[in-house]
C-alpha cells in the first residue's frame, strides 16, 4: 500500500535544479541551513545565482522580496521555524502584501524534527502562511508530491509556501499534485480520514487495520491547503457521513479547524481531530514524539471508532 | 561645492521643496492624520533625488533601466508622494486624497495601488531589505540602474536593518545607495534618549559603507554626496543627512510632537503662511 521511504527535501534539491535549469533568471537564497534544506544542490550547479545570506532569516526573506519585484521567480529556504516563525512580518508585507514571486520551501515542520526540540519543532506555520491574503500553502506527504508541488508553484506569479518534514515518508501517491486538489489515495464510504503530510502514511494504515475489519474508509490527501478542496471535502462529508482530520500541526489552527469550519457551514457531519495539543514539542525520536503527542495509529483507530459508533455503523 | 552641484538648478530644487513641504501640510490637514513632522525632514532628500539624481521618466514609469528609489521609512509616504506628482507621475489634484478611502494614495506608500512606488513599506526595517534585493538583482542582469534607500533613524533600531545593511556591504553593492534621514525624533521623543543610535556614521563606516555625513537641507551637500555616491566602487555609500524634524514650519520644528500627528486647521493656515502663502487646497 504504501511504497518505501524517500527524502522530500531530497526531493525538493534535485527539482529546484530542474527548475534552475528550466528558467535562467530563478534564484535562490538560504540562511545558512543549505545542507539541510538541499538548496547546496541547486548552489552547485549554478553558485552565481545562489545566495547563502547567514542566520538572517528576515533580511532572507525581503531580500527575495526585492529580487522578486524585479522579476524574477525566487526561492528562500530554510527551517519552517525560521521562515514563517523568525521572519512572519517580512513574509506579510514585503511578500504577500507586495504580491512578489517567493517560493518559500521550508523543511523541518512539525514534531518529527525530533532530536532538537521544542523549540525547533513549528507546529504552526500552516495557520500563518494560510492565513495570508495571496499566499498559496502546500504540505508535500511524499518526496513525487514535493517534486509536482515545487513545479507547480513555479508555474504561477505570486507567494508561496511549501512546508517539507525532515524524516523520510514512505511513497503514498504517484506524483499526480495538482494545485487545488486533494488526492483521493483510498476510495471508501464508511468514514473519510482526511490528512495532511507526514500523516498521510499513518492515515492509510489506520484505512488498511479498518479494512481488515470491514470497514472502508476514504483516505483523502490535502496537500493543497491553500487553495482548499472544499469540493472534495463537501463530497466525503455527503457520500461518508464522518470525518476524521490527521495532521501534524497545531490542532487548534490547523487542517482539522479548517475542515470542521468548512463542513459545519456547508454540510454538518461529525468531525473528529487527530493534532498537536496545545503545547510544544520536546527532544526525543521523531516517531516516538507523533506518539507522545497523541498522533498514534492505536489513537487514530480509536477516534475513527467513536465516529463510526456515532454514525451506528458499529457497536 | 561640487561641479554636479554647480550646473544644478539650485533654485528651482529650492521652490520645488517649498511646493512639497505645502503639499504635506494640506494633505495631512486634509487627511487627517499622516506623519507631517518626517515627511518635511526628508523633503530636500526626496526634491534632490526625483528631480535631479534619479533617472525616471513619467512617460515610461516602469521602464527596465529607470533607477529605484525605496522609501524604507514608509510613513514619509506624502513627501514621496508629492514629488511623484510635481514630477509628472500622478495629478497633483490628487494628493488631497491621502489616506481616504478608494484612493491610491495609502498612509504608507502601497505599489498596489500606486504601482510607480517600487515597495510597499511602512513596517521598519524592510525597505533596505528590498532595496538590497533589487540591487543585487541589477548586478545579476548586469542592469545599469541604480538604487536608492532611504532610511529612518528610528528604524536604525530595528534589527533587520542592520542586517540588511550587513548585507549590501558584503555584496559590495556599489549600485546601492543609503540615505539617512538622521531628523532626532521619532514617535515617543528624541532617539538618543530613547535608544540611542550614535555614533551612526561610524556604524555604517564598520558596516563597509563609502559613508559621508552631511546637512540633509543643504542641496550643494546633497547633491555632492549623491554624485560621491554614483562614483564610488566597490561598495555601497550610506549617506548621513543631518535634518531638522518639521523643517520649515517653526512650530512642528525639533520636536517628536508632529511625528504622526497633522495640524490644526488654525495650525495648517500657519504653517502654508510661513511657507510662502497658498490655500489649504492648493
Amino acid at each position: 500500500m504504501t511504497g518505501k521511504s524517500e527524502s522530500l527535501r531530497d526531493a525538493y534539491g534535485v527539482e529546484l535544479v530542474a527548475r534552475g535549469d528550466a528558467d535562467p533568471e530563478l534564484v535562490v537564497l538560504d540562511a545558512d541551513l543549505s545542507g539541510s534544506t538541499r538548496t547546496q544542490l541547486f548552489g552547485k550547479k549554478y553558485p552565481e545565482r545562489f545566495f547563502n545570506v547567514g542566520v538572517m532569516e528576515p533580511t532572507m526573506v525581503t531580500m527575495a522580496a526585492g529580487m522578486a519585484l524585479s522579476g524574477r521567480t525566487v526561492f528562500a529556504s530554510t527551517f519552517a521555524i525560521f521562515a514563517a516563525g523568525q521572519a512572519y512580518n517580512m513574509v506579510r508585507q514585503s511578500v504577500c502584501y507586495n504580491h512578489a514571486n517567493v517560493k518559500i520551501v521550508a523543511t523541518h515542520g512539525g514534531l518529527l524534527v525530533g532530536g532538537d526540540g521544542g523549540t525547533h519543532q513549528m507546529l504552526e506555520d500552516l495557520a500563518l502562511m494560510r492565513g495570508l491574503p495571496g499566499m498559496t500553502v502546500i504540505a508535500p506527504s511524499d518526496a513525487p508530491t514535493t517534486r509536482a508541488a515545487v513545479r507547480a508553484i513555479t508555474e504561477f506569479q505570486g507567494p508561496a509556501y511549501v512546508r517539507l518534514t525532515r524524516e523520510n515518508l514512505p511513497v503514498v501517491t504517484d506524483g499526480s499534485f495538482a494545485l487545488g486538489k486533494a488526492a483521493e489515495l483510498r476510495p471508501g464510504s464508511d468514514l473519510t480520514l482526511v490528512a495532511v503530510g507526514a500523516m498521510v502514511a499513518r492515515a492509510l494504515e489506520v484505512a488498511e487495520e479498518l479494512h481488515k475489519v470491514g470497514v472502508e474508509a476514504r483516505v483523502l490527501d490535502f496537500a493543497s491547503i491553500k487553495p482548499f478542496d472544499e469540493k472534495a471535502l463537501l463530497k466525503a462529508a455527503r457520500e461518508t457521513g464522518a470525518i476524521l482530520t490527521l495532521e501534524e500541526h497545531s490542532v487548534l489552527t490547523g487542517l482539522g479547524a479548517l475542515v470542521a469550519a468548512a463542513t459545519s457551514e456547508a454540510y454538518p457531519v461529525p468531525v473528529r481531530r487527530i493534532g498537536v495539543p496545545d503545547l510544544f514539542g520536546e527532544s526525543g525520536d521523531p516517531w516516538l514524539l507523533l506518539d507522545r503527542y497523541g498522533l498514534s495509529k492505536e489513537r487514530a483507530l480509536e477516534e475513527a471508532w467513536e465516529l463510526l459508533r456515532g454514525r451506528g455503523k458499529v457497536n | 561645492m561640487s561641479a554636479v552641484a554647480a550646473t544644478a538648478d539650485l533654485d528651482a530644487l529650492r521652490t520645488t521643496a517649498r511646493e512639497i513641504r505645502k503639499d504635506i501640510i494640506r494633505m495631512t490637514y486634509a487627511a487627517g492624520g499622516g506623519h507631517p513632522g518626517g515627511s518635511l525632514s526628508v523633503t530636500d532628500l526626496v526634491t534632490a533625488l526625483v528631480f535631479h539624481e534619479l533617472r525616471l521618466d513619467p512617460a515610461h514609469p516602469d521602464a527596465p533601466d529607470r533607477d529605484r528609489l525605496v522609501l524604507s521609512k514608509g510613513h514619509a509616504a506624502p513627501a514621496l508622494y508629492s514629488a511623484l506628482a510635481r514630477r509628472g507621475f500622478l495629478p497633483v489634484e490628487e494628493l488631497l486624497t491621502l489616506r481616504k478611502l478608494g484612493s491610491r494614495l495609502q498612509g504608507h506608500v502601497d505599489r498596489n495601488k500606486l504601482p510607480v512606488i517600487e515597495a510597499s513599506t511602512g513596517c521598519l526595517g524592510q525597505g533596505i531589505g528590498m532595496a538590497v534585493g533589487m540591487a543585487l538583482d541589477q548586478r545579476l542582469r548586469k542592469g545599469a540602474a541604480r538604487v536608492y534607500a532611504i532610511l529612518g533613524d528610528g528604524e536604525c533600531q530595528a534589527g533587520p536593518t542592520w542586517e540588511a545593511l550587513m548585507a549590501g556591504g558584503h555584496y559590495k553593492l556599489d549600485n546601492l545607495t543609503v540615505i539617512l534621514d538622521r531628523n532626532q525624533y521619532e514617535t515617543d521623543g528624541d532617539t538618543e534618549a530613547l535608544m540611542g543610535i550614535e555614533p551612526i556614521a561610524e556604524k555604517f563606516r564598520a558596516f563597509r559603507y563609502e559613508t559621508l555625513d552631511i546637512d540633509g537641507h543643504d542641496f550643494p551637500a546633497i547633491l555632492g554626496a549623491l554624485d560621491t555616491a554614483r562614483s564610488t566602487k566597490g561598495r555601497p555609500t550610506a549617506i548621513v543627512a543631518r535634518t531638522v524634524k518639521g523643517k520649515g514650519v517653526s512650530f512642528m520644528e525639533r520636536t517628536h510632537v508632529y511625528h504622526g500627528k497633522p495640524p490644526t486647521k488654525e495650525e495648517a493656515e500657519k504653517a502654508l503662511a510661513e511657507l510662502g502663502g497658498g490655500s489649504l487646497t492648493g
